[in-house]
This record gives structure tokens, sequence and C-alpha cells, in this order.
């Protein structure tokens, strides 16, 4: 029987063979931790009596969530992460106007390569998986062991394969993609799973858009979610990153727990309805939904190919009357990219606020908090109770396209009734 | 080591932005967080809940982000134990890794209702609701789960095998 990529990637960082269902110590490539979570991670990190992280090239502190810091108690949060950082030396710091959220931070920054195993104490570091890593979300305890040792406990997952056929219609990505697929399988369907996502489809896909279905594997449970490494991977980390990396694949026969289809030649555009990223629906069956706000953003949809499409929808029109846009570039790169290509200019004219990176809005931290009975399209990747604000406010998934058209319409609409 | 207390019965897909809402991340000591706990969805809860206390859940209890938040949340609000039909997998971690114990255990879930009382037994599993007179079995942790248990969590346990590496 064969193995799939997962159990290679840890068979090799914990030096034997391992299969799913195992428990093992696993050496990491890279650890991670943002403005929220590091607090406790270095509270406990103190508790191990450890001076020393164990390598400070190999620990990434990122101030997204929060910052610029919103108030006070973020600021201290934020101080004590950047102390930590100066103290430790750590080479991966990155301060407020040269940071990003960090899930799209790291594989602009180069910081993550095919066949590592990076750990974050963030539920969406399974975003690195886009690049045929083994990348997975754990909690700030978790994380202060891994700084302080280098390796983590971790159950080999089982794999749950998804192939896509057919070629993906207008408007329909990588958002589109995950949304359907949560839909179907439910915020359940891969728990405790590794998802692959192979298929015609998804090598239809840039880099940008894998990130992005990736980024939502934790929305169904899972552990990571993987691509494989192709052309357009290796051409992405070409000018990145000099260190080299090894691929690895899934044998033909490995021993998959389901594999499920999709034929994507009709998919529509996809909008998740509150309080679920499973309560997907296709744009037709969407009906009649006034928003207050959209918001274009966050690790899921705050790459370069997303502002370009909210770019392309906003270029020459104007955001509706009832209607507060949002744009948030998800790293300094991108917001520079977008101001030299003109895109800036055209959010601005069309009345959208373009916003400095942060998480800001996607966990109801800032710089666009709902009030009780709003409603917001949003790109970001969550639509539980309250996550944007008030418990009473809703949320509505969707990728940039629907988000851009949604903005000038005033309701959730496509940019096709633009 | 047995628990007992008061149950606080929820439904499926209980996330960590219900059990602490991100607004309150910029605390991180379970005794802060503990008085937000479940506001989002039940107001009630921190005002009346007591030591020992015991939630249940449905399926996929603790999903959503990595916040380790929830679980202390949890812990600071002085609930014994969590037993739910299955947990989200980070959750899981979390809750072992900081002490608060949690046990799945679908038909002990069916079987009780809210106000209820649970007596539980964590070495085997055992789930006695006072009420009914009626005994569930959990799902027993496997052996590396139960020597983090018994270490006192994850950082103890970390601490111990440094010690020993020297
Ligand atoms: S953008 Fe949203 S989902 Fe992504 S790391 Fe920030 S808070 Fe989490």
């Amino acid at each position: 029987m064969g193995e799939t990529m997962s159990e290679k990637i840890l068979s090799k960082h914990a030096g034997q063979k391992l299969k799913a269902g195992q428990l093992a110590q696993i050496p990491v490539d890279l650890v991670l931790a943002n403005d929220i979570t590091a607090p406790i991670s270095l509270r406990e990190f103190k508790r191990l009596g450890v001076e020393k992280v164990f390598d400070p090239e190999k620990v990434v502190l990122v101030p997204d969530h929060f910052a610029p810091n919103k108030d006070i108690k973020s600021a201290e949060q934020c101080k004590q992460m950047r102390e930590f950082a100066r103290s430790q030396e750590l080479a991966h710091y990155f301060e407020v106007g040269r940071m990003g959220i960090e899930h799209a931070l790291l594989p602009e920054q180069g910081l993550v390569r095919p066949g590592e195993v990076v750990v974050g104490a963030d539920s969406h570091t399974c975003t690195y998986g886009a690049l045929g890593a083994f990348a997975t979300g754990m909690g700030s305890t978790d994380i202060a062991v891994a700084m302080a040792t280098g390796q983590i406990w971790m159950k080999v997952p089982q794999t749950i394969k998804f192939v896509y056929k057919g070629r993906l219609p207008k408007w329909v990505g990588g958002k589109d993609l995950i949304l359907h697929t949560i839909g179907d399988i439910g915020v359940e369907g891969a728990l405790y799973m590794a998802m692959e996502f192979t298929g015609e489809a998804v090598g239809q896909l840039s880099v940008d858009g894998r990130l992005t279905m990736s980024n939502m594997a934790i929305e169904a449970g899972g552990k990571a979610g993987l691509f494989n490494v192709d052309d357009k991977t290796v051409q992405y980390l070409k000018g990145r990153t000099d260190q080299p990396y090894t691929i690895y694949r899934s044998d033909p026969d490995a021993a998959y727990a389901r594999v499920i289809e999709y034929d994507v030649t009709k998919l529509e555009p996809q909008v998740a309805f509150p309080h679920l990223p499973s309560n997907a629906r296709p744009l037709s069956q969407v009906g009649q939904v006034p928003i207050d706000q959209a918001v274009i953003g966050s690790c899921t949809n705050g790459r370069l190919e997303d502002l370009e499409v909210a770019a392309m929808l906003l270029n020459g029109r104007q955001v509706a009357r009832d209607v507060r846009c949002i744009i948030i570039p998800a790293t300094q790169q991108i917001y520079l990219q977008a101001v030299r290509n003109g895109w800036a200019e055209i959010f601005v004219q069309a009345g959208a606020v373009l916003s400095t990176p942060t998480c800001g809005p996607c966990l109801g931290g800032h710089m666009g908090i709902l009030a009780a009975g709003e409603r917001c399209v949003s790109t970001t990747n969550r639509n539980f109770v309250g996550r944007m604000g008030h418990p009473q406010s809703e949320v509505y998934l969707a990728g940039p396209a629907v988000a851009a058209a949604s903005a000038v319409l005033g309701r959730i609409g496509g940019p096709d009734e633009l | 080591m047995k628990l007992k207390g008061r149950v606080w019965k929820y439904g499926d897909n209980v996330d960590t932005d219900a059990i602490i809402p991100a607004r309150y991340l910029n605390m991180s000591t379970a005794a802060e967080l503990a008085e937000h706990c479940m506001e989002d969805i039940d107001l009630s809860f921190v005002q009346e809940v007591k030591p020992g206390d015991i939630v249940v859940g449905g399926n996929n209890f603790g999903c959503g982000s990595s916040r380790e938040h929830a679980p202390l949340a949890l812990k600071g609000a002085q609930v014994s134990c969590v037993v739910a039909k299955s947990f989200a997998r980070i959750f899981f971690r979390n809750a072992i890794n900081i002490g608060l114990p949690i046990l799945e255990c679908p038909a002990a879930v069916d079987g009780t209702q809210a106000g209820q009382t649970l007596e539980v037994e964590l070495e085997t599993g055992t789930i006695r609701n006072v009420d009914t007179g009626a005994v569930f079995h959990a799902e027993a942790f496997p052996p590396f789960m139960l020597d983090l248990i018994r270490a006192g969590g994850l950082v103890e346990y970390t601490k111990e095998q440094l010690k020993e590496r020297k």
C-alpha cells in the first residue's frame, strides 16, 4: 500500500515510517504566532524554563490581528511580543509598516517551502499546504513547546482526496471551489483529516487561488489542505527562496479515507449564508439580500489577484450609497503593488476605504465592526455568530468578484449584473 | 479523579467565537476571559455557572480559531469538564494541553438534559447521570495523552522530558 503526501512528509521529519493514526514527535521547520496567540505562548515558554528558542531563524512573530494597535491592551500584547523578538534576536519579526496578515506574508516572503512542516498558533496556518508543505494550526501552549524544543506531538492524519474535474467557469475561483466543498461535506466533513486538492480545475488556479483553498481546510475541520507542487508553484518560489526543498507526492495506490469528485464546469460563484461556512449556495439562489458593508481582504482573499478582480469591477463605478466598502491588502507588498497598478486610485474614487494590512474586521477586531442587524458580504473565512461584531449582525462569505459587485449593487450579486 | 456538576447543554458546532468572542482576545488570563465566556450565545452562563459545572455539546465542539483562550475561559469559569459528541481538533489539543478534562461520548450527550447533574470518572471514562441513573462510557484516551494529563499538561510533560534529556 502506498503512502499519502502527509505520511511521507511527516515520516521524513520524524525519521521513522509513519502511517495515518500514529502519534509521533515531529521536528518542525517553522513556528508561528501572532499578537493574540503569542502572549499566551510566551507565558508558557517562560514556564518551561528554557532560555532560548530552538532556532531564532525559525520562529516567526507577526502583529496582525489587532495591529496597528486598536487599544491599550492590544498595544501591551504587541509590546510583549516585540520585546521577546528583540531579546531572542528573532530573524523574522515583522513590524507594523513592514508586516502583513501572517498567512499571506509567510509564503510571499519565501519562508515556507514544499515538503516542510510548519506549525502556527493560528488555525489558518493550514494555508501553506498550497505550496506542498504540511502546515497546521495549534494552540499557544503547543507553540510554546515547539518554540522551545523545535518539535511537537502530532497524530498523522488520514487523507481525503478531492478531484476537481473540468474547466473553471468565468468568475469562479478558489474561494468558490472551497465554499462549494465545505457546503458539500460540512464543517466537520474533514475533521482530523488532511485534504488533498487535485484535478484539472485546481491546476488552472494561480498560487493565490490555491492559498485561498488551503486556507479554508480548517473550516471543514481539516488538519491540513495540500496541493501538489507544479510549474506554477516552482515559478512562485523562484526569487522568494534560494533554499533547497523536496517535493512529495501521494503514491497512486495511497490509502485515502475517501475520494470525492466534483465536476466544476457548471459551478456558479458561491455565497455562504450565516452562521456557518457550510451554508453555501450558488449565487443564482441567493435572492434579495441587501448589505450594509462589503469587506475585501483577509488571509483568505486579500492577495494581489483578489484586489485585481476588485479593481477591475470597481473601475469607473461607485460603491452603492448605503454600503461601506472596505478593502484591505493583506501585505505591504500587495498594498504597494495596488498603488503602482493604479488600483488604489480606483478604490478611493469608487468610494471605498483602502486600509493598511490588518486582520481587522475579519475577526471583529477593528476597522469595520458591525452593529446589531447589519449585514456584510465578506471575502473572509468565517461567518459565525458575532464574528464581525454584534451577535445579531450577519456575515455572508464570498469571493472577491461577488463582494466587489455586491458593493456596487447594494445587495449580494455577481459581476454579470453590473 | 471524580468530577460532579450541573449540566449546561449546547448544540452542534459550538465555535470558539461563541466560547470567547474575539473582541476579548486583547486579554489572556483565565479569570479575565471567564467573565465573557459563552456570552454571545448564552448570557446566563456567566451569571449562573458554578464551580464544577459541566458543559455538554454536540458534534465538532470548539470548531473555528486556534485560540487557547476558549478552553482557558471555560477553565476560568471553573467548568470541571466538557462532554461532547466530537471535538474540533485544535480545541481537543488545547484542552488536554492546559489540563481541561474533555470526553467524547455521543450516548452521554443524547442521554443528558440541561440542568441535570453528571458524575464523571476520568480514569475509566465513566459518566453517570445522577438524575436518571443512566451510565455511559466515553472513549479511553491513548496512553500518550494519559501521560500528558497525568503530568498536568504539555508544559509539565515537556519539562520532564527536557530534564530527562539532560
Ligand atoms: S485574516 Fe482573519 S482568519 Fe486570517 S489570520 Fe487574520 S483573523 Fe485569522
